[in-house]
């Protein structure tokens, strides 16, 4: 199953909902152009719920660091929600878990946010 | 002892690194592996096919990858051999260091190491040959008793 995003706005945040698995080609390709949509429309609140996300791969990781990365660059925030098992124990091991502002509850993580 | 092998050799594209994975999930469900290791084998595999298509062949569509899967009574061995100009081991970064965390690459063969009993690479002319070892429940843990 490759990757799927749908974008919903909640109290100027834009939540992406992401499924299937975020690896090299095509999933980290769709990834990195919601992110470019999203910020080239203005939208720097970004919200990725990664619930629905079974897989990652070191493509995948730095895919995520890279619209962090992006995303802070450009005076944004973008923070992860509803991380899996798999996901979760990856930016573990990798130390990215305490870079990243991981939340597991939307409305709190929609809180969060910048006003 | 007993020893079932089986050899691929693929082309150098991004099929090959999904197929790879596959090929790793099947064999180590096969091979009696739990779900956790079964996925902590495939994603060593995975990211030893993208080392060895992206970084070894280049995607050059003259370039092979060949793997071997070896099931023992003792362990899992995989080995995944490119035609690359060889990896230069003393360039990978440490993919946990400070000034390293916010790269976007740099860290297939941290997973690999992280997911696997044992790693062997072999750098040389004629390309990188890697070697992933899984050993069945009961054995990894005299091995790594043994190895300290």
């Amino acid at each position: 199953m490759s990757m799927k995003t749908s974008t919903r706005q909640v109290d100027g945040v834009n939540i992406v909902d992401c499924s299937g698995r975020i690896t090299l080609g095509e999933g980290s390709v769709i990834l990195r152009d919601t992110v470019r949509d999203l910020l080239s429309k203005g939208q720097k609140k970004i919200l990725l719920n990664l619930g629905d996300v079974n897989y990652i791969d070191s493509s995948g990781i730095g895919e995520l660091v890279s619209a962090f990365t992006t995303v802070r660059n450009q005076g944004g925030e973008l923070k992860l929600l509803n991380l899996t098992k798999k996901v979760h124990d990856l930016l573990q091991i990798t130390k990215l878990y305490t870079v990243f502002d991981v939340k597991d509850d939307e409305a709190s993580a929609i809180k969060a946010f910048a006003k | 002892m007993t020893e079932n092998r089986v050899s691929y050799t693929m082309e150098s594209t991004l099929e090959t690194v999904d197929s790879a994975e596959q090929t790793a999930n099947r064999i180590a469900t096969e091979a009696g592996f739990d779900e956790e290791e079964v996925m902590r084998i495939s994603m060593a595999v995975r990211e030893a096919a993208v080392n060895a298509v992206l970084h070894g062949n280049a995607y050059d569509p003259g370039k092979k990858v060949k793997m071997d899967f070896v099931r023992t009574q003792d362990a899992l061995v995989i080995t995944i051999r490119d035609q690359g100009k060889g990896l230069d081991l003393s360039k990978i970064p440490d993919p946990l260091a400070p000034e390293n965390l916010l790269k976007t690459s740099g860290r297939g063969i941290f997973l690999i190491r992280s997911f696997m009993d044992e790693v062997e690479i072999h750098p040389s002319q004629a390309g990188t040959e890697i070697k992933l070892i899984k050993h069945v429940h009961g054995s990894a843990e005299g091995a790594k008793e043994a190895s300290q």
